[in-house]
């Protein structure tokens, strides 16, 4: 094992697919000369031509498009969005095209595409560079939606996205491109299958449920609630869809008490489904009521105060936390 | 690049007689209530998706948009596989899933059946760019109506196509109707073609109810793509007999327009054409016709008695590995 960071993590994934597949290619805006707005695909033009890493002009829908096209007669396109927020111009090919191909087609035409991108609110950008589209695409049936929170997730995960034969969306952290962790060295083969969530910290009394940028909250939260004698699991989903049900009931059944800690908004957000799916299934397991916490549900402010405000923190985590707690 | 052997025109013509009687039969089948959902007839169109295809290769891409039963059988489809789609069957070409407006072939390269206007383009421009990857000489024939021009992702495509040098032949079929808006009024055009000249791509105007001029000209621009790959763009003027769909009256165009377009009806005019010049005979065609007719009336009773996908198949077509999230 060695520490990189989540940007260089995602470069090894792509260099190594790129690598190990012709068929794989990356296209998208400033991935080639640029190397990338968030440098994420450095040196790979160099390494591997004009004819595998393409730039395109700004039209999301044509590029998206013409991956799902390149999908239909057995290219496997990684298909970038410089922030997912961009990805919303096109929703259509994302969400019309690529997951309903193999059902329309009777089961001829299976999409083995990739979008990827960064996801999620980053730091004062506003309201339409902030928008974190996990709920959206997860209600498409025929997507798979996976959001690493970790360098050695961010690897495995997108490896695995490219190798499945059907579209999946790597939903990058945006705030953690430069976050570091311990990786496996390149010559071993890292792989992480979709829908498998990972218990990031062991606990006792409370499962905190997270993903993608509220794991390092999560894991810092938990750090603080230890020196007030509770003792949280957090549990990182890692793919939102297919969701590893069986990893949140585990969680929940040990500590009885469950707060979901998401990065998009209220309404319809990921928690829902989560609570929904928990009584569902354990409600006996339960102490408490599940509690949320999520974004606001506003457009995102540009101001800082009000997008602090906005925005998932420590104290309205420690404070759900209190709650399922009755502490 | 040699071109292929031209293909026969009396089979061309019982081709575009089979798309004719196939479309009669199904609007038939619909009134019927045999048929759900939205349903679009060719009828009158038939000479451009038959011209298209003689000029090409077999193995050429074809997309097209929602009125797409003729491009399926033009390919190749059975007339049962077409029928049973249209009846929800699981014997359909898309296994009653797709409908319609969703047909699908993968074996004849028949790439869809696309229902959202001007949403296939750019999937027309992924297959070319694949085509390319490859370096295939494979061209791909897109379709789309005077419709679909004015939407975003047909200008995207159509400069990734052309910045790319993608070997698509961009195939409009102007039937001078979008449902009930004429070109006239959706479009700051004199003529379509010229939308081609913005993204510097070679356009034509082709008729469409000459079944040998769709043919050779685009023989001669396919040719030319397979060479060096390239995009081109036509313009083919057409006219749907029909509403836009079923439940289309079409009362926004006059009974002379309609009736001046059928005197020039394609099948009509190839017909004269091969018995002009003694290649046909009455007889032969009566035959040809015929035949067409008792193909898809067995169509008919092949959808009837075909079996639905069963239910515990529902989630089987979501994910190609089977699994159920
Ligand atoms: C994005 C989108 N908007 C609207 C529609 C509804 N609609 C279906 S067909 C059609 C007209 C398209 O006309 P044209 O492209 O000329 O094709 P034609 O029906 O003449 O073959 C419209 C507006 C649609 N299917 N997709
Ligand atoms: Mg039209």
């Amino acid at each position: 094992m060695r520490e990189i960071t989540y940007r260089q993590a995602l470069n090894e994934a792509l260099a190594e697919e790129l690598e190990r597949d012709p068929n794989v290619f990356l296209m998208g805006e400033e991935v080639a000369e640029y190397n990338g707005a968030y440098k994420v695909s450095q040196g790979l033009l160099e390494r591997f031509g004009p004819k595998r890493i393409i730039d395109t002009p700004i039209s999301e829908n044509g590029f998206a498009g013409l991956g799902v096209g390149a999908a239909m007669v057995g290219l496997r396109p990684i298909i970038e969005f410089m922030t997912f927020s961009f990805s919303l111009v096109a929703f259509d090919q994302v969400v019309n095209n690529a997951p309903n191909m193999f059902t329309m087609s009777g089961g001829q035409f299976n999409i083995p595409i990739t979008f990827r991108g960064p996801n999620g609110p980053a730091h004062q950008l506003g309201a339409t560079h902030s928008h974190a589209t996990e709920p959206l695409y997860a209600n498409a049936p025929g997507l798979k939606v996976c959001t690493p929170a970790t360098p050695r997730d961010a690897k495995g995960l997108l490896k695995t996205a490219v190798r499945d034969d059907n579209p999946v969306l790597v939903l990058e952290a945006e705030l953690l491109y430069s976050s570091k962790g311990m990786v496996e060295p390149p010559d071993e083969e890292l792989l992480i299958p979709l829908g498998e969530a990972e218990v990031k910290r062991e606990g006792s009394d409370v499962s905190i449920i997270c993903y993608a940028q509220t794991v390092p909250l999560a894991l810092a939260v938990a750090a603080r609630l230890e020196d007030e004698d509770i003792s949280a699991e957090i549990l990182d989903l890692r793919s939102i869809k297919p969701l590893d049900e069986k990893a949140i009931f585990n969680s929940v059944a040990k500590t009885h008490r469950a707060v979901i800690v998401e990065q998009d908004r209220p309404f319809c957000g990921v928690g829902a489904e989560i609570c929904y799916r928990i009584q569902k299934n354990i409600f006996d397991e339960l102490d408490a009521p599940i509690v949320r916490v999520s974004q606001e549900d506003v457009p995102m402010p540009y101001n800082e105060r009000l997008e602090k405000a906005v925005l998932p923190n420590a104290d309205k985590l420690i404070a759900a936390v209190k709650k399922v707690c009755y502490a | 690049m040699q071109r292929p052997e031209p293909r026969d025109e009396v089979e061309m013509l019982a081709l575009m007689l089979l798309i004719r009687r196939f479309e009669e039969r199904a609007s038939q089948q619909y009134q019927a209530q045999k048929i759900g959902g939205f349903c679009h007839l060719y009828i009158g169109q038939e000479a451009v998706v038959v011209g298209a295809v003689a000029a090409g290769r077999d193995d050429d891409y074809v997309i097209t948009a929602y009125r797409d039963h003729a491009h399926a059988l033009a390919r190749g489809t059975s007339a049962d596989a077409c029928m049973a789609e249209l009846f929800g069957k699981e014997t359909g070409c898309s296994r009653g899933l797709g409908g319609s407006m969703h047909f699908f072939d993968r074996s004849r390269h028949m790439y869809g059946g696309h229902a959202i206007v001007g949403a296939h383009v750019p999937l027309a421009a992924g297959m070319a760019f694949a085509s390319k990857y490859r370096a295939e000489d494979r061209v791909t024939l897109c379709f789309f109506g005077d419709g679909a021009i004015n939407q975003g992702s047909f200008h995207e495509a159509l400069n990734l196509i052309a910045l790319y040098k993608l070997p698509v032949v961009l195939i409009c079929e102007n039937n001078l109707f979008a449902m009930g808006t004429s070109v006239k009024r959706s479009t700051s055009l004199k003529q379509i073609v010229d939308r081609a000249e913005g993204y510097d791509i070679p356009g034509e105007i082709v008729d469409g109810m000459n079944f040998r001029e769709v043919r050779d000209k685009l023989a001669e621009i396919v040719c030319s793509i397979r060479k060096d790959p390239h995009p081109a763009f036509v313009e083919i003027r057409t006219y749907r007999y029909r509403g836009h769909s079923m439940s289309d009256p079409a009362s926004y165009r006059t009974k002379d327009e309609l009736e001046k377009y059928r005197l020039d009806d394609p099948i009509t005019r190839l017909r004269a054409q091969l018995t002009r010049e003694g290649k046909l005979t009455n007889e032969k065609f009566d035959q040809i016709d015929k035949h067409a007719k008792e193909t898809v009336l067995a169509a008919v009773k092949f959808a009837e008695k075909s079996p639905e996908l069963p239910l515990e198949r529902l989630y089987d077509y979501t994910f190609i590995n089977r699994a159920k999230p």
